[in-house]
């Protein structure tokens, strides 16, 4: 792969933006991280034909603006952007934020841990997995090229 | 809390099935597993089911009814369509993995011949969808398909 797809982080709490890119960087993820801190952001980003479409979403639910569930259904009704695969990070424990996420189609939905090494393990599980699917990359990682 | 529900494997190779399952078994892990050789039995057995296995992990070239044909089945259906399905192949065809995702796939494995690296996959897949939250959908028999 030449060129890494990046890795779209959305989301509005700069300290839990801050945490996730630096998980991502403590894991040697070599693609490279775009940070959006709000649905609209993201949905702009997204929609402008000059940028890299993304290897994967991490979506925070909570956000002014445009919320998660918002920029989802919008996404998943976009022929260019519905094939990525969205990985909903967030605190919410509620019952209808699970059923009217994975109703649109999320391809996880994960509870962010406050305890960094407990995020850290989270992550490296997130990772590995898409890495499996030749989406995500890390440095010095080779049992990508090998399947 | 995943950990009792079924997987249900659905592959007409009856030597990636086996190994599927061996690969399981080696990982010690307690899920029932399923396993159904094409799409359409597929279909009959998750309209007569209560309780929905936690992942579907599909091969993509069947008779009868293909992979991306069942896809098309279960994302139409409003209470089958949250169970998340993890196309597992030997084709590294990149339409094919943005065709899957666009059914709504959400995962895309390709199957290694190695059965260390098989076994990886397997264990990724479910470590990662264990992980996953799931919504408690309350299914009743007769209203699925």
């Amino acid at each position: 792969m030449a060129l890494l797809k990046p890795i779209l982080l959305v989301e509005d709490d700069l300290v839990d933006a801050s945490t996730a890119q630096q998980a991502l960087e403590d894991l040697r993820v070599r693609n490279p991280v775009i940070h959006k801190t709000d649905g609209e952001d993201a949905l702009e980003y997204l929609q402008n034909p000059d940028n890299p479409i993304p290897a994967i979403i991490l979506l925070d639910l909570n956000m002014p603006k445009i919320s998660g569930i918002d920029l989802l259904e919008v996404l998943k009704k976009d022929p260019q952007l519905q094939h990525i695969p969205i990985v909903v990070l967030t605190v919410s424990k509620y019952e209808q934020d699970k059923l009217d996420t994975f109703d649109l189609g999320i391809a996880g939905y994960v509870i962010k841990a406050v305890d960094y090494d407990e995020f850290l393990r989270t992550m490296d599980i997130i990772v590995r997995y898409w890495i499996w699917n030749g989406l995500l990359e890390k440095e010095r990682e080779t049992q990508n090229a090998e399947l | 809390m995943n950990e009792l529900k079924p997987i249900l494997l659905i592959e007409d190779d009856s030597v990636d099935a086996m190994t599927v399952k061996r690969a399981i078994r080696d990982l010690h892990l307690t899920n029932q597993i399923i396993h159904l050789t094409n799409g359409e039995e597929a279909v009959k057995y998750l309209a007569h089911i209560s309780e929905k296995p936690f992942v579907i992990l599909l091969d993509l070239n069947m008779p009868r009814m293909t992979g991306l044909e069942f896809l098309k089945t279960i994302k139409a259906n409003e209470i089958l369509k949250t169970i998340p399905i993890i196309v597992l192949t030997t084709s590294k065809e990149r339409q094919d993995v943005m065709e899957s995702f666009d059914l709504g796939a959400v995962g895309y494995m390709t199957k290694p011949v190695d059965y260390t690296k098989f076994t990886e996959v397997i264990n990724t897949i479910i470590i990662y969808w264990n992980l996953s939250e799931a919504p408690k959908s309350v299914i009743t028999a007769n209203d699925k398909i």
